[in-house]
């Protein structure tokens, strides 16, 4: 007899469930907008020639081993990460109450965020704290936190359907309401799924109730530079809530801004009171650390660390990281100018006001189905789609077939 | 904005025995001393250095230009995790034949451990009385215990290993702890190479052992944390573990490929599963896929397709295994030195275990006053438990940690306090 005789199958995750789908599917002209890395006009992966670059200077440099990292990371990729989301002349950086803790990608960073907080946040009872996360928001989220042991998971409102925009009386409303101590999970640029960001007087507004209400701070910050193509811009929030003397996380991921999705690189910026407090802080990561990984993998964090420290590869990345937010603008430009060309019911500004990797179309599920089955257009049940799938060969036949659904399904 | 931090009351961590060790060694100013714990392999100068072959097989890998840096699957390179439970299992392994053993792509030993506890946490016995005690020999390596307790895991148990007067592992004790556990406990065990004390269960042990886990319902957790190191040989290592298996026995395996491949910067790692039956395997690998997402994702994937061109290739897998018996080699020949020195200086007792253990570890059987006499007076670091990495003495080391042992055996116990080098 089995100890595992009563093992449930888990449910599929969706995104993985469409992909699988559109590999299945024969048809000529199939459309994987589900898909969730970058691809070129070509619909290839692209690998940066920064990356390529480097990753030979590192493979052909005999003075590297492979002995394990520190626990916390490569010292020089921490803190050359840390300081690419708070900027050169960060004074939290300048008053050394900044630590680094390198993770695997974004999402390793935020399960040691959480597992630090299960542990030393919001005194004894803190498996209870509420953690916020913004509906909708990355699945995931809610699986990170709620296996580091958080029983309290909850909603803040964030996307307005109606008005295909942010439902930012809600999101200001739910903050007024939550008690004292909460985290709220906040996407530092480019949302996922919603592609939708609250304004720079927007995130002042937000700041203002989370300083009075004791809220705490615990950024999501995957696609820097990948959003506007500037890597200040899209650290403006988290740099104006530092700025403010917050105490915060940010979970950075490096996967889609430098294309290492398989490296897993990630790191989990802290920002705290003071270093006294940053030093306490980091002790406790570290052995939370030592259970899960014990160090984390080297090579990922090698190529980013050569190529922050070094001027020229530091511009050649900037500049490879502006080719893909460019190309990601250009579809989002395109897709909309031909809907409109073709006189598509609706309006379909927020598919240019709405930024990054993804876009909330606002196509609902009895939409989405008829696209997939019908026109062999994968996209998320959400309406989600992932711009990185459109290519200049593909947009005209995507353009005419949400058209066609449209018109067609209400 | 308040002064106060929200973390005011948080605690340094304390550093465990290792980290406190490594720190002091670090500290002393001493030009003899020695730190004789390590997790690697180290070379002669003191480093966990690549097998030969390795970096050949990185700039082959590296000039593909098929390869793209694309995200693994959750459950990892799926011929990664094949060539790992062939590997594990021999590649005729009825429970492969079976489609009921797979692997899951991990952070190295450790999260396969830690991906394992968490599974035995969430879906041991799920219908009926859940995890219960897991059982760890005593003594136990590094950070198991932590790991186990990082995944909820609270009562945590030990059985007797290693026997202070035989010097060597002992059956009956083990035996004895294991009828006294309450059933279906799991039980982690070293398939071989075991850490910290080198010292294994003969093969006749191992049957016994398996007969009283099979009438007691235990559960077997298996760790096979450098699989090659200790016979030399990849099937020997895995002779306990492929004897369960073939007695039907279903069990976890948490596999590393650190300190066999030299690749402990890249974490490479695979959770072995075996289950009675394949649809049982895919209820828990789907499981262990969700537990994965919300821990790392996905595995990362340089060392896994590193390991898995060896592993594929002929001809590098034969110039692995030969590497393999050359790292052994120097770990039987470093123990054989370091017991003629002592047997050289006349140092009183027994002291074959220091060659009759296997792997990287060596337990020396010293007092806990011993080892402190060690530490303080002759600047010689190594655990309360006595036990140490024996390819961290090197041929420049040797003489002074060989003396330093002697010393600590015959001098007075009434003197040791006194005595200063």
């Amino acid at each position: 007899m089995s100890r595992f005789a009563e093992v449930p199958q888990a449910a599929p995750v969706a995104v993985f469930k469409l992909t699988a789908d559109f590999r299945e599917d024969k048809h000529p002209s199939k459309v994987n907008l589900g898909v969730g890395a970058y691809r070129t006009d070509e619909c290839q992966p692209w690998v940066l020639p920064v990356v390529q670059k480097v990753e030979q200077l590192i493979a052909n440099d005999h003075s590297l081993n492979h002995e394990y990292l520190p626990i916390l990371g490569l010292p020089e990729f921490r803190a050359s990460a840390s300081k690419i989301a708070l900027g050169e002349d960060s004074p939290a950086i300048k008053e050394n109450r900044v630590g680094g803790v390198q993770s695997l990608g974004g999402t390793g960073a935020l399960r040691i965020g959480a597992e630090f907080l299960r542990r030393w946040y919001n005194g004894k009872n803190n498996t209870a704290t509420p953690i916020y996360v913004s509906a909708p928001t990355w699945e995931n989220h809610n699986a990170v936190f709620g296996d580091a042991g958080f029983t309290d998971v909850r909603p803040y409102r964030y996307w307005d359907a109606e008005k295909r925009g942010l439902a930012l009386a809600g999101f200001l409303e739910d903050l007024e309401n939550a008690p004292e101590y909460s985290v709220f999970l906040l996407h530092a640029c480019a949302h996922n799924p919603t592609g939708t960001d609250p304004t720079p007087d927007e995130w002042k507004q937000i700041a203002e109730i989370m300083e009075r209400k004791k809220l705490f701070a615990f950024f999501d910050s995957a696609y820097q530079g990948f959003a506007s193509g500037d890597l200040q811009k899209d650290a403006w929030a988290v740099r104006y809530f530092v700025s403010k003397g917050f105490e915060l996380f940010c979970a950075q991921s490096f996967s889609k801004n430098f294309g290492l999705y398989n490296e897993r690189v990630g790191n989990l910026t802290v920002v705290a009171k003071d270093s006294d407090n940053a030093s306490r802080i980091l002790s406790q990561m570290e052995k939370i650390v030592r259970t899960i990984w014990s160090n984390p993998p080297s090579q990922g964090a090698r190529i980013i660390a050569t190529t922050l420290t070094t001027p020229e590869l530091f511009a050649e990345w900037k500049d490879n990281v502006k080719t893909m937010a460019d190309r990601v603008l250009l579809m989002r430009s395109q897709l909309k100018a031909k809907l409109q060309a073709l006189g598509t019911p609706g309006t379909w500004e927020h598919i240019t006001q709405q930024i990054g990797m993804f876009s909330f179309t606002g196509l609902n599920p009895n939409q989405v189905e008829y696209l997939i089955k019908e026109k062999h257009v994968y996209l998320m049940a959400s309406g989600r789609i992932n711009m990185c799938g459109l290519t200049t060969k593909n947009l005209d036949y995507v353009a005419e077939s949400i058209h066609e659904t449209v018109t067609k399904i209400q | 904005m308040s002064a106060l931090s929200s973390f005011a009351d948080t605690p340094t961590a304390q550093p465990g025995e290792e980290e406190r060790l490594s720190r002091a060694f670090l500290k002393d100013r001493r030009a003899e001393k020695a730190l004789l714990w390590a997790t690697e392999y180290l070379n002669e100068e003191g480093h966990g250095s690549l097998l030969p072959m390795t970096r050949k097989v990185m700039l082959q890998i590296c000039s593909d230009p098929t390869l793209t840096l694309d995200y693994l699957p959750t459950l990892g390179l799926p011929e990664f995790t094949r060539s790992a439970t062939e590997l594990a299992l021999g590649r005729d392994s009825p429970a492969i034949r079976e489609n009921r053993a797979g692997g899951v792509q991990t952070l190295g030993g450790t999260g396969a451990i830690r991906l394992g506890a968490e599974l035995l946490q969430c879906w041991y016995n799920v219908g009926g009385a859940r995890c219960g005690p897991v059982y760890l020999s005593s003594p136990s390596g590094g950070s198991v215990a932590a790991t186990l307790q990082g995944a909820g895991i609270r009562d945590i148990r030990s059985y007797r290993y290693w026997h202070p007067d035989k010097k060597d592992f002992a059956v009956e004790p083990l035996l004895q702890d294991l009828e006294d556990a309450p059933e279906q406990s799991v039980i982690v065990l070293y398939a071989s190479a075991h850490c910290p004390t080198g010292a294994e269960p003969s093969h006749s042990d191992w049957k016994q052992i398996a007969e009283v886990m099979m009438r007691r319902r235990l559960f077997p957790f298996f760790l096979l944390p450098s699989q090659g190191l200790c016979w030399g040989d990849p099937a020997q290592d895995a002779w306990s573990l492929r004897y369960f298996v073939s007695l039907g026995f279903e069990l976890l395996c948490a596999q590393s490929f650190s300190t066999n491949f030299g690749l402990y910067s890249d974490r490479v790692g695979s959770l072995l599963l075996v289950l009675k039956q394949s649809s049982l395997l895919l209820a828990v690998q789907s499981q262990a896929a969700s537990l994965v997402r919300a821990l790392w994702s996905r595995p990362p994937g340089g060392g896994a397709r590193l390991v898995t061109t060896v592993l594929n290739n002929p001809a590098l897998l034969a110039e692995w295994k030969e590497g393999l018996r050359v790292m052994v080699e120097r770990g039987m020949l470093i123990r054989e030195k370091l017991k003629e020195r002592l047997r050289m200086l006349g140092i009183p007792g027994f002291w074959d275990h220091v060659t009759q253990q296997r792997g990287l570890y060596c337990c020396t059987g010293l007092t806990e006053e011993q080892v402190e006499f060690l530490v303080t007076r002759c600047h010689v670091y190594l655990p309360a438990s006595g036990c140490v990495n024996v390819t961290a003495i090197s041929d420049r080391t040797l003489d002074h940690v060989a003396e330093s042992i002697y010393l600590a055996v015959t001098s007075d116990p009434a003197r040791l306090q006194t005595l200063t080098f």
